[in-house]
Parts: structure tokens; sequence; C-alpha cells
């Protein structure tokens, strides 16, 4: 019954907070047209969402999330000190790292994490999605790179999104 | 004190964003070009929306709260046209700054 | 304060503006060109943001929010066409 009403119980929320966040506005009336929407919504695209979100760790997430944030002010601090330094020191790689994730939403949750933080843009998914090619701005080693997002970034989407 | 935070907000936004652009012009191939716009330039916008969004709540007509859309959005939609301009450029194959002076690349 | 630090912020997202324009004209290849695109969508909104606080209206921000809409779509577009051929498949 509940899944049938609501398949995706994550999706409505989120639909009703960008709708009060576009009018800017907590009026009961948009609350109300908020609610419908998100409920109506997922309803109409139910086939486009082919597997079900569901957040086993809530506050593995919330860590994560937080490390990120502070991942990318890093990041940027670094990205601006590379560019602004003399462009013929940088040893820029491209670097392989290995997946262990499997679903959709958790590989694309990491490759934009990785596009985000330092120093690092995710390129190329492998055809069978065990690889990810990974281009980094200034890598003197490599190794080092790939360990870092696999236990910094990989581990807590793994536990999030795929422990079973 | 909340116009200091404010200038220093809408300072670090230019400034980022600047500094974006000057990778974008100034790195020496494809794949370092693309570091620049995706980090520096969407932090950057980050910071002057997040200005804006203060400085609308501090003019007392209620709360705005909107700017933080356009935030979020640009933190999802950048690295996704980064990652497809990376995919595309390899599609290409663009050349390479460091294939000069080692052309053997893993793989 | 303020009054002193917008002109500054001008002047840098201005110059930010012009050195994309430059890639986008100098190239060479095309990712080159569509990432300078990207980039000069971006600083639009950066300008425009900018030039909301200083008029003090916020009118500025459904242009913003369009642009940024509009900008993402027209370069995933762009880079399918490059990596396909073809836009719709």
């Amino acid at each position: 019954m509940s899944t049938r009403l609501l398949p995706h119980p994550l999706l409505t929320p989120a639909l009703t907070a960008v709708w009060l966040l576009l009018n800017n506005s907590l009026a009961p009336g948009h609350l109300l047209l908020g609610a419908l929407l998100g409920w109506l919504i997922p309803l109409f695209t139910l086939q486009f969402w082919p597997e079900t979100v569901r957040i086993r760790q809530p506050w593995v997430l919330l860590r994560f999330l937080g490390v990120v944030l502070f991942d990318i002010v890093i990041a940027n601090l670094a990205v601006a000190r590379l560019i602004l330094g003399r462009p013929s020191r940088l040893r820029p790689a491209f670097i392989e790292v290995p997946l262990a994730l499997e679903s959709d939403l958790a590989i694309s949750l990491l490759a934009n994490t990785i596009c985000l933080t330092p120093g690092t843009v995710s390129a190329l998914l492998s055809e069978d999605r065990r690889v990810l090619l990974v281009h980094a701005l200034d890598a003197p080693d490599p190794a080092a790179v790939r360990d870092q997002i696999k236990s910094r970034y990989e581990a807590p989407l793994k536990a999030v999104f795929e422990s079973c | 004190m909340l116009e200091y935070a404010l200038s220093f907000l809408i300072l670090a936004g230019a400034i980022f964003t600047f500094i974006g652009s000057l990778g974008l012009a100034r790195l020496r191939d494809f794949y370092t070009r693309l570091h620049g716009p995706t980090k520096a330039t969407t932090l950057g916008v980050g910071c002057l929306l997040i200005a804006s969004s203060l400085y609308f709540n501090s003019q007392g007509e209620g709360i705005s709260l909107h700017e933080v859309l356009i935030t979020l959005f640009l933190f999802i939609t950048a690295p996704v046209s980064a990652h497809l301009l990376a995919k595309s450029a390899l599609h290409q194959h663009l050349p390479q700054v460091g294939d000069k002076k080692k052309p053997a690349r893993d793989n | 304060m303020l009054s002193l630090v917008i002109p500054i912020a001008f002047t840098l997202v201005g110059a930010a503006v012009a050195l994309s324009f430059w890639r986008l004209l100098r190239g060479p290849s095309a990712p080159d060109r569509i990432l300078a695109l990207d980039t000069l969508y971006v600083n639009t909104i950066a300008l425009l943001v900018l030039l909301g606080i200083h008029l003090g209206s916020a009118l500025y921000f459904e242009a913003a929010l369009l642009i940024a809409l509009m900008g993402f779509v027209g370069t995933v577009a762009l880079c399918k066409y490059l990596l396909r051929g073809d836009i719709i498949e």
C-alpha cells in the first residue's frame, strides 16, 4: 500500500522543499501545492526511477557530507595555488581507480565527489563499471591519490548505500 | 559586523571566479584547464550567492533562501558537465602535455 | 565597505569573462570552446548576482536561475554531439 502510493519516500520531501525554495515562501497554500506536486511527480515519473534509494546509515552520510564540504574548500585553495604557480611545474596524470561500488547512484555520487574535491576530475567509467578513470591536476604519487579516494570517499558511500 | 562578512564573501567569490577563468586561459592542455572552471568558479559563484542571500535577509523583507537553490543546482551540475567534457575530450584523443616527455602512459 | 567592495568584485568578474572569452575565440579544440562557454554561463550568473546586490533588487534571481538551467542543458547537448555526432538518439 505505502509502496504503491509513495514509491520514493525521499523524493517527495525533496521536491516539496525545492518548490518552497523556488517560491521563496512558507505560506500554507504553497506548502499544500508543494506537497501535492511532491506526491504526484514521483507517481507519474515512476518508470524513470527503477531502483528505490535506501539510506542505511544516516549518520555516516551526514559525516561524509561534512567531510566533502570541508574538502571542497581545501581543494579550492589548493587548486587556486596551483593555477597561480608556474604551469610547467604541474605533474598531471591519469589514474585508474578500481571500483567496489555497484549501484548507479553510488557510482555517480562518487564521480561527482571526485570532481569537486582535491585536484581530480573523473573522466571515464569503463564499460563493465569496474574502473573509473580519473585525471589529477598535480599528482607526484598517483597511488596515494587512488588510496585516498578509496578510503576517504568510496568506503562511506559503500557503507551508506550498499551494505546489506 | 554583517557588512564585513558580506564584503569578505563577495570578495572571496569574485577572486575565486577570476582564478577559475585564469586557469582556463593560462594552463597548457585541455585536461588541466578543466580543473579551474569546475572547482574554483563553482565555489566562487557559491560564495556570491550565499552573500546575496545574506544581504537580502538583512534588508528586512522576510527570509530569502532561493539563492540556495542555484547554489545546490550548480554544485550538482558542474561535476556532470566536467565529466562529460573530459569524456568527449578523451573521445577526440586530445593531446596531453606530459606526452612529449614521457610518451608511455600506462594502459 | 560594500560600496568599495562591489566595484572591485565587478572588475574581477569582468576580467574573468574576458579571459573565458579569449579562450572561446582561441580554441584550439572543440571541447576547449565548450568549456569556455560553460565558464561564461557561470560567470554571467556571478555578474547578475552582483548586479542584484548592487541595485538591491531580487528581480535578477529568475534570470540567474534560467541561465543556470539553460547553460547546463546546452553544455550537455554539445558534449553529446561531440560524443555521438547526434543529439537526439
